[in-house]
């Protein structure tokens, strides 16, 4: 088989640190390559020394047989290689067909020549599916539309050649499912694509051969057809990996969280959280189930004194918090995962080990009489660093630049070592790969073995099934019902989500529901 | 690796080629830029009269870069520094005039007093900003024109319609005999030290107190400083206080060592906009307000010589100095030709 | 490992070609600092003077400017090279704290008089005065008391009467105005001599009076002449240094577009400020003559006279303040009314207000 792009034994390292350690990758015409691994693997550098935004110390490119020198991203694209990236590069008040022709733009007698470039576009995007229109203003279009005018940016510059950086981060299921099409009639039409993803799914259902690397090594390749999720994951992270999290019985006691008809208001004086009744106890998981917006993220911000309560009433370990400042919250024993962690979790310009510190800097022993002592927070730091197993150069590292599994580790590390009564959890694994996501599974347990409550907060059905002990369902601002996994189903929790009542015509779940209603 | 070498090179590349367009643009205008350079090294380092004015010329920029730096640290854009620090003159020079004491009490008071002024006028935008969400950067830069005018207005007043006030009492006085036989009369005055002082407060706020991480968490993210329980608005209105207060201490050096007096002003005195200068020079650590203050101070006092020696005339001497110091901050444009020059030779090998 | 040694021999490189530069700087320097301010001058002429000029810089087309020519012209009757060590010189201020500096650099290069340009510069002369005692220094426009400074006043009263007088017969709409640079003691003598002039030659025309708090803003008294004119002032007097530029700017615009008004200058004889195409809206000029201050103790100091300790005023009686040539623009009528305010007020039958009431 012919080769279109072979990476031999490529090192790359940035100072002391091996980014890339004798990674093999050969890419065979027209099939879709996987590159798998863990975040902070080393994937994207990978990509990047094919890319030509980094030099290799060690290794060499041949493209179609003939060894290349990229010393910089122009000539890729000359070689015929092209990048989707991650993160859209699109001038968001430019439309389609100018952002395609940004850079390159066609002029006649020094106009540019839109016209003619939109009808390229056009049967760009006829001659691959991708129905895009040449006109439409990028922040008119949706998120996946917008990836598509990515993927013709490179086509128009003439890739043979695609590179997806973690395509699917930030599509919606049906984008997906579209977007898997259009890369399967890409390869119809010829092109071959290299796919950088930790989504295990994904490379099942579209990938013809898996690269693996792990911790910068490169570990193998594998046909796709003979291989399955579980000996992936394994290759991955190294070890064998549980997609069902283990856990036993929850052995629920004294109620730490009392939420009472509580109402919440966003900025326009809508209410977000309608008249909400819950409570978590220690020793139980409970998940909180809904679509985006249907009030999650009000309902943490009031718990956790980041948002004004219009009435109602919050008891933690029955002490009255309702309008608390988040400090007082949070000495009342609350941890809190939060959900956006670039905004809300993380201080991104500190140091880790400042951020680690971010609760407990003001208490001693780190400060005292107001002198703080960064040896203190440095100790803490490698502490948790360690018990955490976050991959990062040192305390010093700044947050930033750790991978976002890394950092997510760093948040949970920090407010479970607090050793939280109620640990609130808002998507705590978002975008994290499968061997981060089972660690901080595995943690919310353990915190719940310890007899902690804990409150999760996903959107995610596999997540709320797998980890809750009680599923409340949000909807609309309100709990509209509470159910056990080992009661329900994903069907039903996807139709209790969308508003419809189960309960009339599912006995079964409405007892059980009831039942942990009066708890 | 080579990071050490680069970080001594690019300050002094840049100095060098500020120094090289600053020569050209002697040159263009007709002038002899050996004798222009001359006039200003003699103009900084000539003797001991010049040494000691230029330290004393260096002295309020050290706290003015202070005042624009620690705000920084906090996020806030202090433009208004020139206003404290015309407050804090004022206020210096009143207590210095308005009463008679000890000196062991009358110093420091007149210090504080400007402390207090510049503080306090910190304080609005500070307020504004946290209360209202108005931008600290309309607010300062109005509250300098208040400053300005009403410092003017008050100096009359104080002077029985003057414009000038009368000396300030030798017990508030920061002039320094031994400094003044050292330095042939220089007014250089025991405030660089009290400058140097600050500069080493500012360190300790930043690097060693609970207060100092808060504000640089409040600095660089509002939203996890929230989070994580600080009083966000509480750390801001306290960095704008300590920020004025620094700028006030900076009017304290004019209306007790280099002046003793203060007299109404037709405009700005410059010094506190230079302070943003100096502070971004300074990358806003406390170490690197020297480095800004020395530089601005130097070249600023030096740059009065060379009319005087080498009659080069005053404007073609101002460009020369906003070209060494505009080069002098676009180091990282010498920081990066450097490395390209690095890789060019690294990939001919 | 190629990238720290090219860096290293660059850095070792401009490190060698800093410190030779550095080398022969320093020896450049000592040569010249001997020469520029040491004992080696004294063979070149028995009189030199040298002034400072205040924050409005030697161009202000006031009074620093006026005393520079007054400078010159001094040179010029002596045969004294400009702007030489041993003839005369000047040197501009950018702050307040550039006083003592440029006060004392020209001290320490020698000149038998050093005039400070301005009551800006009273505590700079104060403090160098009492270091410097063997200096000569005059001070413009302020009275500082040491033995070894000439203090210059004068009454700018009186000429900013005759400008009223001069106002107030001229204006068509029956309203004038006034703008002032900042309110201090000097600029408010001009508003209480005009404000009299006008209430002695007619007491129906109004005065419109504003103070820029600038003598270095153009643009604002700009804006300020434009408010003036607008409220049906025809004729301004301005006493605002460089703001009262603006004032010409505006009243020019003014012309060019057909208006009738009129700017009375200040300081030195504001003609060719006022000159716009074959027009010029210059009326007068309120001279204050501090070339003429200037250059009589420059005089007095070539003939040994240099008058330490001493406050010299000069009024209209002496010629040290005066109205310009109007070149036609005052009516030969109004021209023997000013006249005659001004015999009356030399005699003494008018007193000039210095202060408003």
């Amino acid at each position: 088989m012919e080769y279109v792009v072979e990476m031999l034994n490529i090192r790359k390292e940035f100072g002391n640190f091996v980014a890339n350690d004798n990674i093999t990758l050969q890419l065979e015409k027209g099939e879709i390559h996987a590159l798998l691994g863990e975040n902070g693997a080393g994937k994207s550098t990978l990509m990047n020394v094919l890319f030509g935004l980094y030099q290799p110390e060690g290794g060499e490119i041949r493209v179609r047989g003939k060894k290349v020198d990229i010393t910089n991203p122009n000539i890729a694209n000359d070689l015929g290689i092209g990048m989707v990236h991650q993160h859209f590069m699109l001038v968001e008040n430019f439309s389609v067909t100018e952002n395609i022709i940004l850079g390159t733009e066609p002029t006649k007698m020094g106009v540019t020549n839109k016209k003619d470039a939109a009808k390229k576009v056009q049967a760009l995007s006829e001659q691959y599916g991708l129905n895009v229109d040449p006109y439409a203003i990028i922040e008119d279009i949706s998120v996946g539309m917008q990836q598509r005018v990515e993927i013709l940016k490179t086509l128009y510059r003439g890739a043979e050649i695609l590179i997806f950086d973690e395509p699917t981060a930030s599509l919606t299921p049906q984008e997906i499912i579209e977007l898997i099409q259009i890369m399967k009639r890409l390869i119809a039409e010829g092109k071959s694509i290299i796919l950088i993803t930790h989504k295990l799914k994904e490379i099942m259902d579209v990938s013809d051969r898996v690269t693996v690397i792990r911790k910068g090594q490169g570990i193998g390749t594998v046909v796709t057809a003979e291989t399955n999720p579980n000996e992936l994951a394994s290759l991955m992270v190294g070890r064998q990996v549980e997609f069902t999290t283990v856990k036993g019985p929850a052995f629920p006691k004294d109620e730490v969280l009392d939420i009472k008809n509580l109402v919440v208001e966003d900025y326009r004086g809508l209410a977000k959280v309608k008249n909400l009744n819950l409570n978590v106890r220690k020793g139980e998981i409970v998940g909180i189930a809904g679509i985006d917006g249907n009030g999650q993220t009000e309902l943490l911000e009031a718990i956790t004194g980041l948002r004004k309560v219009k009435s109602g009433t919050i008891f933690i370990n029955e002490k009255d918090v309702t309008g608390s400042k988040p400090r007082k919250v949070t000495e009342a024993g609350v941890g809190h995962i939060p959900q956006d962690r670039h905004k809300h979790g993380l201080v991104l310009d500190f140091p880790i080990g400042h951020n680690i510190a971010l609760q407990t800097y003001y208490k001693k022993p780190i400060s005292k009489n107001g002198i703080i002592d960064y040896e203190k927070i440095n100790e803490k730091a490698k502490q948790i660093i360690a018990d955490f197993d976050v991959r990062t150069q040192g305390p010093q590292e700044l947050a930033r630049s750790l991978s976002g599994g890394n950092q997510q580790k760093a948040i949970i590390g920090r407010e479970v070592d607090r050793d939280p009564d109620l640990l609130i959890a808002a998507l705590p694994t978002r975008g994290l790969d499968v061997g981060a996501i089972e660690f901080i599974h595995s943690r919310l347990i353990e915190q719940r073995d310890n007899g902690k409550a804990v409150l999760l907060i996903s959107f995610e059905l596999d997540e709320v099934m797998n980890v809750s002990d009680r599923i409340a369902v949000i909807h609309d601002g309100e709990i509209v019902d509470i159910v056990t996994p080992e009661s329900t189903t994903e069907q039903e929790l996807g139709l209790l989500m969308a508003g419809h009542h189960v309960r009339d015509n599912k006995e079964g779940v409405k007892k059980e529901g009831e039942d942990q209603h009066v708890e | 690796m080579s990071n050490r070498v680069t970080n001594i090179l690019v300050p002094l590349i840049s100095v060098i080629l500020g120094l090289i367009v600053g020569a050209i643009i002697m040159l263009v205008s007709g002038y002899n830029p050996i004798s222009g350079y001359t006039a200003l090294w003699n103009g900084i380092f000539g003797d001991l009269y010049t040494i000691g004015e230029t330290l004393r010329q260096i002295t309020p920029y050290l706290l003015a870069g202070l005042a624009v730096a620690f705000a920084f640290r906090a996020g806030l854009f202090n433009i208004g520094v020139e206003g404290q620090l015309i407050v804090g003159w004022f206020a210096a020079a009143y207590v210095g005039l308005a009463v008679e004491l000890p000196k062991i009490i009358h110093l420091p008071l007149a210090i504080l007093a400007a402390a207090a002024a510049g503080a306090l006028w910190g304080f609005v935008p500070g307020l504004l900003k946290a209360k209202f969400q108005v931008h600290e950067v309309i607010v300062t830069i109005m509250m300098n024109y208040i400053a300005l005018h009403v410092t003017n207005a008050l100096i009359k007043t104080v002077s029985d319609g003057g414009d000038r006030t009368d000396k300030i009492f030798s017990s508030a006085s920061l002039r320094s005999e031994f400094f003044q036989n050292l330095t042939e009369f220089s007014r250089l005055h025991y405030g660089i030290l009290l400058a140097l002082i600050m500069v080493a407060v500012m360190w300790i706020i930043l690097e060693k107190t609970t207060l100092g991480y808060e504000l640089k968490a409040v600095g660089f993210n509002h939203n996890a400083s929230k989070y994580a329980g600080m009083n966000v608005n509480k750390n801001i209105i306290l960095a704008m206080v300590i920020s004025g207060a620094f700028a006030g201490l900076a009017g304290a050096m004019e209306a007790l060592g280099t002046f003793e007096y203060v007299s109404s002003k037709g405009g700005f005195t410059g010094i506190g906009f230079d302070g943003i200068a100096v502070a971004l020079l300074g990358m806003n650590t406390p170490l690197g307000v020297i480095f800004g203050a020395t530089l601005f101070g130097s070249l600023k006092y030096g740059a009065l010589n060379m009319p005087n020696a080498a009659g080069i005339p005053l404007e073609i001497v101002e460009i020369v100095i906003a070209v060494i110091i505009f080069f002098v901050a676009s180091g990282y444009i010498i920081r990066l030709l450097l490395l390209r020059a690095a890789n060019k030779k690294k990939e001919a090998k | 490992m190629t990238k720290r040694k090219f860096g290293l021999g660059l850095s070792l490189m401009l490190a060698a070609g800093m410190l030779a530069a550095c080398g022969s700087d320093d020896d450049s320097s000592t040569d010249t600092s001997n020469g520029d301010g040491g004992e080696g001058t004294e063979e070149t002429s028995e009189i030199s003077a040298a002034m400072v000029t205040d924050v409005g810089g030697v161009d202000d087309k006031s009074f620093n400017q006026s005393a520079w020519e007054g400078l010159e012209k001094f040179a010029e009757d002596n045969g004294l090279e400009v702007q030489k060590d041993g003839g005369v010189d000047y040197l501009q201020s950018q702050s307040d704290a550039d006083y003592n500096t440029n006060l004392n650099n020209l001290i320490r290069r020698d000149f038998d008089v050093v005039f400070g340009i301005g009551f800006l510069m009273e505590g700079a002369v104060a403090e160098i005065a009492a270091q410097q005692a063997d200096a000569n220094i005059a001070i413009i426009d302020a009275v500082v008391e040491a033995d070894n400074v000439a203090s210059v006043l004068f009454k700018e009263q009186e000429g900013a009467f005759l400008a009223g007088v001069a106002a107030a017969l001229m204006t068509e709409t029956g309203k004038v105005g006034f703008v002032g640079g900042m309110e201090i003691p000097v600029i408010e003598r001009f508003e209480a001599g005009f404000l009299a002039g006008v209430e002695a030659a007619d007491s129906s025309v109004e005065v419109d009076v504003s103070y820029a708090g600038a003598f270095d803003d153009a643009a604002l008294g700009k804006t300020t002449a434009n408010l003036m004119y607008q409220n049906g002032a025809d004729i301004i007097f301005h006493a605002a240094g460089g703001t009262g530029n603006g004032v010409f700017t505006e009243a020019k615009e003014r012309k060019e577009a057909g208006e009738n008004v009129w700017v009375i200058g200040v300081d030195s004889d504001q003609y060719d400020e006022g000159q716009v195409g074959d027009d010029n809206v210059t009326l007068t000029s309120v001279l204050k003559r501090v070339d003429n201050a200037v250059y009589n103790i420059s005089e007095q100091t070539k003939n040994g006279e240099f008058p330490g300790g001493e406050t010299v005023v000069y009024g209209l009686s002496d010629d040290g303040i005066g109205l310009a040539d109007s070149r036609g623009a005052i009516s030969e009528d109004v021209m023997s009314q000013i006249e005659e305010f001004k015999q009356q007020i030399i005699d003494e039958e008018i007193t000039v207000p210095e202060t408003l009431e």
